[in-house]
This record gives C-alpha cells, sequence and structure tokens, in this order.
C-alpha cells in the first residue's frame, strides 16, 4: 500500500519570500518531486486555521505554510501569527488522530531556491512514510 | 477590607430578599436599570430582562435554575456604544467569563456596567427546566431546587456538573449564596472600589461569609472530578477523524451550537456566506471521487474551524449543547478540546480583563518548535 501511495501536498507561501523562492527554484531547474501544489498568498499571516483544516478535509495529506524569516515579514508580523495558527493547530488536530507532521511551518527567503526544494522534497518524503490521511477515505468529512 | 454586607431574609424567603436588595440597587441614582433574569410569562423560562422600573422586579429570579442562554451576548449589545446611562447586570460567572472574553474582543464595554456575580449551583438545560417546573409555581420550585442541591441531589445540565468556576470572578459586587443559610440571610461583597460604594450607599447591616469558602472548594472539588472523567470520556469517543465523524453524525448544520456560544461573535459567519453555496455539478464531482458524498457536506469541518475559532475562549458555560436540536454532546467536544488549547497558550477566559487573547498577540521569541528548520 505504501509503496503505492503518493501523497498529495498542499503549500500556502507567502508571494514575498517562499513563492519568490519556489518560483527561483523552479528557474534554476531545481528537481522537486511533483506532489505539491502552492497556493500564493500575500502572507502567511492571513492562512485562516480553517484554509489548512479544509485541505486536510478534502484530500491533501499534508499542508506546508512557508513565509519569510521572522523580522523580515512584508507586512511586519503577519509570520508571527502564522506561527501561532499553526501552534494552535498542532494541539487540536493530533486529538482526532491527525499528525501534528501533517501540517508543517517553515521559513524560505526569497533568494533560498535550493532551501524550498529541500523543504518540499522532505516533506513529501516525510509524508509518503506516514501514510495517506484518514479522510481520504471517508465519505464523510 | 472589602465590605461584606448582610442581605436579611424575612417570612417570605430569600427571593424576595433579593428582590428587595436589587429594588435598592435600582433606586440608587447612579444606576439606569438592572438586567436579571424575571419570570415574565407564567410557566415559562425566565428570561434576562432589563429593569428600569424597581416596581417591575416583583418577578426577578436570580436564583432560578433555569440558564436559557448565555447573557453575555445581551450585555455586550447593552454596552457596545453608549446609552447615557449606568446599569447593573446579575449574572451567573460563565456569564460574566464570557462578557470579559467579549469586552477583550472589543464587543462590550466594562465602563457603564456594575457586574453583579452569584454563587453558581448550577442549572438545567431548557428541557430539562421546562420538566422540573412542571405545573408548579415557579418561585417555589427555585426554593425546591436549593433544597434538593443543598443534599447534592439534583440532575442539573453537563456543562454545570463539570463546572470549575462555581463563584463569579471580575465581579463587582458577589452575591455569596454557597453556603449561605438561605432562611436566616445571604452574604453579600463587594469586590470592586465601585461595587464598593454602591454596597455602602444601601446600608445594609455588615456581616461574614462564614462558610462561603468550605462550601465553594467542596464544589469545586467534585466538579473538577467530574470534568475530568468527562474529558476522559470525549477524548476515548473522538480519538480519529472516524470517531469524531461518528459522534458529530447526528449533525445538521444547524449551526445553533454557533448562535448560542457567547464567544463566538463574528458579525458574518463565513459557513453563512456563499463560499458555502457549492453548485450541483461540484457536489457530484466529490461523490463520484468517492462514490458517496454524506449531505449536507462540510460538517466535521465546521466544527473543526469552530474549534480553531474560539476554543481558546470557550467559557464551558454549555450553551452549544442546550442549543443541539439533536442532543450532540457538543460542550464535552469543545471543553476537551479548550483544556488542551487554552493550557497550550496558558490562558485561561475570563480570568482578567489584562490578558490578551492569544490569538490576537504575539512574542518574537517563541514556539520554536512550531517551525521546521533545514538542517
Amino acid at each position: 500500500m505504501s509503496q503505492e501511495f503518493e501523497p498529495t501536498i498542499l503549500a500556502f507561501v507567502c508571494n514575498w519570500c517562499t513563492y519568490t523562492a519556489a518560483d527561483l527554484a523552479g528557474t534554476s531547474r531545481m528537481v522537486q518531486q511533483p506532489n505539491l501544489r502552492l497556493v500564493r498568498m500575500m502572507c502567511t499571516g492571513m492562512v485562516d486555521p480553517k484554509y489548512i483544516v479544509k485541505s486536510l478535509l478534502s484530500g491533501a495529506d499534508g499542508v506546508l505554510v512557508s513565509g519569510c524569516h521572522p523580522g523580515d515579514c512584508h507586512y511586519i508580523n503577519g509570520n508571527y501569527k502564522a506561527r501561532r495558527r499553526v501552534k494552535l493547530l498542532n494541539e487540536i488536530l493530533p486529538q482526532f488522530g491527525i499528525e501534528k507532521e501533517r501540517v508543517k511551518l517553515t521559513w524560505v527567503g526569497a533568494s533560498e531556491g535550493n532551501e524550498f526544494a529541500a523543504t518540499v522534497n522532505n516533506f513529501i518524503n516525510e509524508i509518503r512514510e506516514l501514510g495517506p490521511m484518514e479522510a481520504r477515505s471517508m465519505a464523510v468529512v | 477590607m472589602a465590605t461584606t454586607a448582610k442581605i436579611q431574609i424575612d417570612g417570605s424567603g430569600p427571593i424576595p430578599a433579593l428582590q428587595g436588595f436589587l429594588r435598592g440597587l435600582l433606586e440608587n441614582e447612579t444606576l439606569g436599570g438592572i438586567m436579571v433574569p424575571v419570570h415574565l410569562f407564567g410557566k415559562g423560562l425566565p428570561m434576562p430582562t432589563l429593569v428600569t422600573d424597581p416596581e417591575q422586579l416583583s418577578g426577578a429570579d436570580p436564583l432560578a435554575p433555569a440558564f436559557p442562554m448565555n447573557s453575555a451576548k445581551l450585555l455586550s449589545r447593552l454596552t457596545r456604544g453608549q446609552s447615557g446611562e449606568r446599569i447593573a447586570a446579575v449574572m451567573r460567572p460563565c456569564e460574566i467569563r464570557a462578557f470579559v472574553e467579549l469586552v477583550k474582543l472589543n464587543q462590550g464595554s466594562m465602563d457603564d456596567i456594575i457586574l453583579v456575580g452569584m454563587d453558581c449551583m448550577g442549572a438545567f438545560d431548557n428541557v430539562a427546566y421546562k420538566q422540573f417546573l412542571g405545573d408548579d409555581e415557579p418561585f417555589e420550585k427555585t426554593m425546591e431546587f436549593y433544597k434538593m442541591s443543598a443534599n447534592g441531589g439534583v440532575d442539573i445540565a453537563p456543562a454545570c456538573k463539570a463546572c470549575e468556576y462555581p463563584a463569579p470572578a471580575n465581579a463587582d459586587i458577589v452575591i455569596g449564596v454557597a453556603g449561605a443559610d438561605l432562611s436566616d440571610h445571604i452574604p453579600v461583597m463587594a469586590t470592586s472600589p465601585r461595587g464598593e460604594s454602591l454596597l455602602n450607599g444601601l446600608g445594609l447591616p455588615e456581616t461574614s461569609a462564614a462558610g462561603r469558602d468550605e462550601a465553594l472548594e467542596a464544589m469545586v472539588a467534585k466538579r473538577t472530578a467530574t470534568r475530568d472523567e468527562m474529558f476522559e470520556r470525549t477524548r476515548a469517543a473522538t480519538g480519529t477523524l472516524s470517531d469524531l465523524s461518528e459522534y458529530l453524525s447526528a449533525c445538521v448544520n444547524c449551526y445553533n451550537c454557533r448562535v448560542a456560544c457567547p464567544v463566538c461573535y463574528c458579525k458574518e459567519c463565513v459557513f453563512n456566506t456563499d463560499v458555502f453555496e457549492h453548485k450541483p455539478w461540484q457536489y457530484m464531482g466529490w461523490a463520484k471521487r468517492k462514490g458517496s458524498l454524506k449531505m449536507p457536506t462540510d460538517t466535521v469541518f465546521y466544527h473543526l474551524t469552530r474549534m480553531a475559532h474560539m476554543s481558546m475562549a470557550c467559557v464551558g458555560c454549555g450553551q452549544c449543547s442546550n442549543a443541539c436540536p439533536n442532543d450532540i454532546p457538543v460542550m464535552e467536544l469543545f471543553r476537551t478540546v479548550a483544556a488542551r488549547t487554552q493550557e497550550s497558550f496558558d490562558y485561561v477566559p475570563g480570568r482578567s480583563l489584562d490578558e490578551a487573547p492569544p490569538l490576537s498577540v504575539f512574542k518574537e521569541d517563541e514556539f520554536q518548535e512550531t517551525v521546521s528548520h533545514m538542517v
């Protein structure tokens, strides 16, 4: 089963840092596994917890939230707010058997194309190891 | 030393004595009105009522074991903006705690309000209260409830059984019913400077609240044990997503729990917006992907989102369960989740006006373990 399992990953990335890094990784032709779908946000501070919950219930096996390094946020402090929200989900989701490893928060700056490719590849490998999200096999969410 | 005064109970019993006390408050020229539960419609539920005429306090029953709604939301309506007059509100501890949360979220104000907190013996849910009342006279049944609860034999709502806050915090005046001898007097304490000046103006004789601390302590111990059992039971029943879905399987997406929730304050909830007005072809697509699709959709999603949005402010008043048409134990679920989220941010809702809601603030150097770093 886990041999055949290919995870679906959704990534909410901020326009100013991680999206630019993803662009750089692509134009630099870095090798990335094709399991990732990017959603470009203006800031990680606008990633409401419900986006992450909805993703996990609707077919994503893992969710990546990635923004600017602390102190670099284009909107001064959006990434700090994102960190509290991910912390909140880390407390809620495991109570219902959703491993907290499925929600990952990273800081990837605009110039860090290689960091982005490595983060994505590592995360996909981790989720492939972890197995599919329970919601995938449920008619009810 | 804060004043502890005495509400003397004469032959007619504690309810008329309390009504007299409230009348005294209302006759104070600094107060324009009092919000207090009043029996307005015979054997109906006593509803929070804004009384401005002292004569109309004759139906007031602050001790009634009914809890039709959390009045924090009503007080928010009365204190958002200026009425030009100061009012008092007689509330349960959980209502005050919810109001403190609303004030911190800029949904109300403490400026022109005197909070009169009652020691809370708990209450029935709406259905059980009507059954308890039967065809009898409401005031007599209120007194019967106090006699029964002194003996420990009342089947109050699950939220009240598991409530570890029977004493009101952040009130201006506290009516210390716990441990009081209801055939003699009820102690009433001033717990803030403005409560102090108001209470002193009434010229009541001084007393002490003997036995109150012990009574409260015993209640807290019993209820904490009940609460912990409830946590354990709920965790065991909702440990996986399938279990959670089964737990919520009777949910019809009516969102009553959100409407009844005192701390769910958004003017427009996302679940009522056109985000959830899906097209027929979308439903067909989702159904085909897995072979079937439960309608209505997004039930578990709704509850998980509510946990993320309000569990930090959940005061455990139990109105969500009270409002559920299908008797889903939602209070148990929300309180169990909230216990962990609140602990992780070291936050107790309603504890202090000075503690900012955790999701409205941040520190630069915190929760490093939440962020994954590349090696």
